[in-house]
């Protein structure tokens, strides 16, 4: 039986319910006169646990890095700009950086300084806000608080992908939430049922609510149709999540969130590293087949992580939680070939905290950079609501 | 209004219809408590010993001379693996088992989320049963006593000494180390104080995490499976934490710095406040937070004291439940609601038992003992009632009971024994009119008066 021809039956059905919210919904998402976004696309990946950047984006040309890293330095990276060079696990990406549609801020981090926590480093970066501001007082993250500056867009405009929670984009602009993989199977009557069961619980009613409008939709129970693993590294959890994005995107999706994690590589980092940085690769392929050449052309992606690395090996192989990192970019909206942000050096004057990659630019001024460019928001909006508190500085013109 | 014996059943137990014996009152709840251990008597889970047991025959055949390479050690490692697996699988059916049967229920409330506030879990097949071994031997036995003895407890058990690799740091200036030149790794000393103890909005450096590292190096799992101290790891010299200076070195210093951790303002702070968070409200009523930190403090981090103080506080028994059931007490809310008991969980397949109740939890949004991170699984209602979370719920209070029980209970009569006073008219009226008694059963157990706590 076609489910979703069973499921529309609902119109039709006589019950003791009479007004549908579930209807007035879907009708409501695609409110005539709602705004769109224009056509850019932006897609933030935030990796968890903390990416060491150093071993990503090796400065090779960097007199103190092979001191630092005894161990670590990967044999079979590839040089990037005579500089630099890049992890051997991501060699598959070399095409894009030779086509521009790679590129990476190195030594640059959220404002988050000292504790050097995960869960204050991802709700800080998440925030969007400063150390001046406690994080308990931040309610929503700074990708919503960019939705909210913009009057009438539609709540197709923006998804958050998977089971992790995104407070990158939660607050009062209403977005998508779903994980791909998820089923819901409900006969008509067990709907209406259901409607009046969650009636008095606005949390449960709202959820439940979007839950059946995107089970009808047709976005449930997708597959992977990658096998479960390849070469020992997990990927279809990250097709299904990639391909959904996609999906959303080349239709009237404009913004889409979701994270990736398994940087936290206190020991075997040589073991631990490449297995993420192949996920990390495979998304961004995925990404750029899944959304065809021309909306490819027209998308950003900012994958960026709450903190980087000691800049030196720890006793175990790996590295141990630090400051400045790197964000990697990609897409045709990229001006990309190029590692972009001062260099800070290695020496260990240089360093912060003398263990540490120095930070010499904020990332959240380049999320900012990036917005302003792909739609067209002033800086005082910025500056202002978005990321309160950042000197977004020069342009640094990475947006084509 | 919900009478107090239902609030006590859903917000500090196992849920309704209470097992016989329950307590129901905060004087009762307390007493039970402090008392003997039954579930655990009941529902035996192995510790580390069992390990320890398991790794000894291994080290055995080693020193027969059987090399490691060689088919007989292989094939000899395939089943010391099975060994502790099936200690796991044993240990999981158990953990809800014992759940669904105590009439203590606070005290398994109370082992979640302790055990969560302690988060390891198991990277490496050998040590799969880890996270149970370290909840039984660190975690229950410490209870209803001092938090400064769990504290030591769990912070010097293999499970976490593995899990937050401290088993591999070594002083940089200890012999190793020199040797070596090999370093610290700081893992466990940062969740020491961030997660397990002072919190991380307390007033603490960088240095007070470097300087508990060093305290802690030489800290590690000997051949046999156990926690030793090893001397020649150990970082020479006086250590500096939170002002303090500890000289006397080894396992002493180690001890003498985590009961001061524990006794510490920002540990009572951190503590009441997750309490109160996790066992009344998300956004908790700071009075009810300053008595039970106060109570913490004044009693040296007295354990029962500190639980008295949350539980004879009004504004834990307001009637509002705006709490929700996170996966595992959800399920096990569900078991109990239509009959089951630990004996039946445990006659189930352990196939069924997996499919049909641990890949769910993990689809719920909360993987059994597999947190993503050492500050363990989110509070917030909101976190767990997403749409996919919803989504999962409803589908498994629909199809599952059916594969648990049989008969399945009449939805009304099942309302008003899981709900007591706390079902409302909507859904009575709702769990009526189901199409069938299974979608009838999961409009009960996916409702939100079910759901909240």
């Amino acid at each position: 039986m076609d489910r979703r021809h069973f499921l529309r039956g609902l119109g039709v059905l006589g019950c003791s319910v009479a007004a549908h919210p579930l209807l007035t919904t879907v009708t409501m998402a695609g409110a005539d006169g709602a705004r769109s976004l224009g056509d850019q696309r932006l897609i933030v990946i935030i990796l968890r646990g903390g990416m060491d950047g150093l071993d990503i984006v090796q400065p090779q040309g960097d007199p103190d890095f092979a001191t630092l890293r005894p161990t670590l330095l990967a044999s079979q990276a590839h040089d990037l700009d005579g500089y630099f060079r890049l992890h051997p696990a991501m060699g598959d990406l070399m095409p894009l950086w030779q086509a521009g549609q790679l590129g990476f801020v190195h030594a640059t981090s959220s404002p988050y300084r000292d504790k050097r926590s995960h869960f204050e480093g991802q709700d800080m970066l998440e925030a969007g806000t400063g150390m001046d501001v406690p994080l308990l007082q931040v309610k929503d993250g700074w990708l919503n608080r960019f939705l909210q500056s913009q009057q009438g867009l539609t709540s197709e405009t923006a998804y958050s992908i998977g089971q992790v929670a995104m407070p990158l984009l939660e607050g009062a602009a209403e977005v998508r939430n779903w994980s791909p993989e998820t089923t819901l199977l409900l006969s008509p009557q067990a709907r209406l049922l259901f409607e009046k069961v969650y009636h008095d619980d606005p949390l449960f009613q709202a959820a439940a609510m979007e839950a059946m409008e995107l089970a009808d939709a047709g976005d449930i129970g997708m597959m992977a149709q990658t096998p479960l693993k390849v070469a020992g590294v997990q990927l279809a959890d990250i097709e299904m999540l990639v391909d959904y994005a996609a999906g959303k995107l080349r239709q009237d999706a404009r913004i889409a969130a979701f994270s990736m994690s398994g940087w936290d590589t206190h020991r075997n980092q040589a073991d631990g590293l490449p297995r993420s940085l192949t996920r990390l690769q495979y998304a961004i392929l995925r990404l750029q087949s899944g959304l065809g050449a021309e909306v490819w052309g027209k998308t950003m992606v900012l994958a960026m992580t709450e903190f980087g690395r000691t800049a030196r090996e720890n006793g175990t192989a790996g590295t141990d939680h630090g400051t400045g990192g790197v964000m990697v970019m990609a897409g045709g909206a990229l001006r990309g070939g190029k590692v972009y942000g001062p260099w800070p050096g290695l020496s260990e004057a240089n360093l912060y905290d003398r263990r540490d990659v120095m930070p010499t630019s904020d990332v959240r001024a380049w999320a900012a950079h990036a917005m302003q460019a792909l739609y067209g928001i002033d800086r005082a909006t910025l500056q202002g609501s978005v990321f309160p508190g950042l000197q977004m500085g020069t342009d640094p013109k990475f947006v084509l | 209004m919900s009478n107090p014996s239902t609030l006590a059943a859903v917000r500090f137990g196992c849920g309704l219809p209470f097992p016989p014996n329950a307590p129901e009152t905060p004087e009762s709840i307390l007493t039970v408590l402090a008392g003997p251990d039954l579930m655990a008597q009941a529902w035996p889970i192995a510790g580390h010993a069992r390990y320890v047991e398991i790794i000894g025959e291994m080290r055995d055949l080693r020193l027969s001379g059987l090399d490691r390479k060689s088919p007989e050690m292989i094939a000899a490692r395939e089943v010391f693996i099975e060994q502790t697996q099936a200690a796991a699988r044993d240990a999981a059916v158990a953990t809800f088992a014992r759940a669904i049967d105590a009439p203590d229920g606070f005290r398994e409330r109370l082992v979640n989320f302790w055990g969560d506030h302690f988060s390891v879990l198991a990277t490496r097949k050998l040590e799969t049963m880890f996270p149970f071994a370290m909840i039984e031997d660190a975690v229950r036995p410490h209870l209803n006593g001092l938090f400064s003895d769990m504290l030591v407890a769990v912070s010097l058990h293999p499970a976490m000494l593995v899990y937050l690799d401290q088993s591999s740091s070594i002083g940089p200036n200890s012999r190793l180390g020199k040797k070596q030149s090999k370093g610290l790794n700081e893992n466990l000393a940062r969740e020491v104080i961030e997660l397990h103890s002072l919190g991380v909005g307390a007033a603490y450096s960088q240095t007070d995490v470097t300087e508990l590292a060093r305290l802690l190096a030489g800290i590690t799992i000997g051949p046999t499976g156990e926690m030793i101290f090893d001397e020649r790891k150990a970082e020479p010299g006086p250590k500096t934490l939170l002002g303090k200076t500890y000289t006397a070195g080894g396992l002493d210093d180690v001890r003498a710095a985590l009961r001061d951790l524990a006794l510490h303002p920002g540990t009572a702070k951190h503590v009441a406040r997750k309490l109160a968070v996790h066992f009344v409200s998300d956004t908790p009523d700071e009075a009810l937070v300053a008595a039970v930190g106060d109570a913490y403090h004044s009693s040296g981090g007295d354990l029962m004291a500190t639980y008295a103080a949350m539980l004879y506080h009004p504004a834990a028994w307001v009637n509002a439940t705006t709490k929700v059931r996170q996966p595992f007490d959800f399920i096990v809310a569900c078991c109990r609601a239509i009959g089951m008991t630990g004996a039946d969980i445990q006659a189930l397949n352990y196939k069924i038992f997996k499919v049909v109740i641990l890949d769910t939890m993990a689809v719920m949004g909360q993987p059994f003992k597999r947190p993503a991170g050492p500050n363990g699984f989110p509070e917030e209602a909101e976190e767990w009632i997403t749409p996919q979370g919803l989504a999962r719920r409803i589908t498994w209070a629909m199809r599952a009971p059916t594969r648990l029980v049989n008969p399945l209970p009449d939805p009304v009569t099942l309302a008003q024994s899981c709900l007591a006073d706390r079902a409302s008219e909507g859904l009575l009226w709702a769990a009526a009119r189901a199409e069938d008694i299974s979608q009838g059963v999961g409009l009960v157990l996916a409702s939100a008066e079910f759901n909240r706590r």
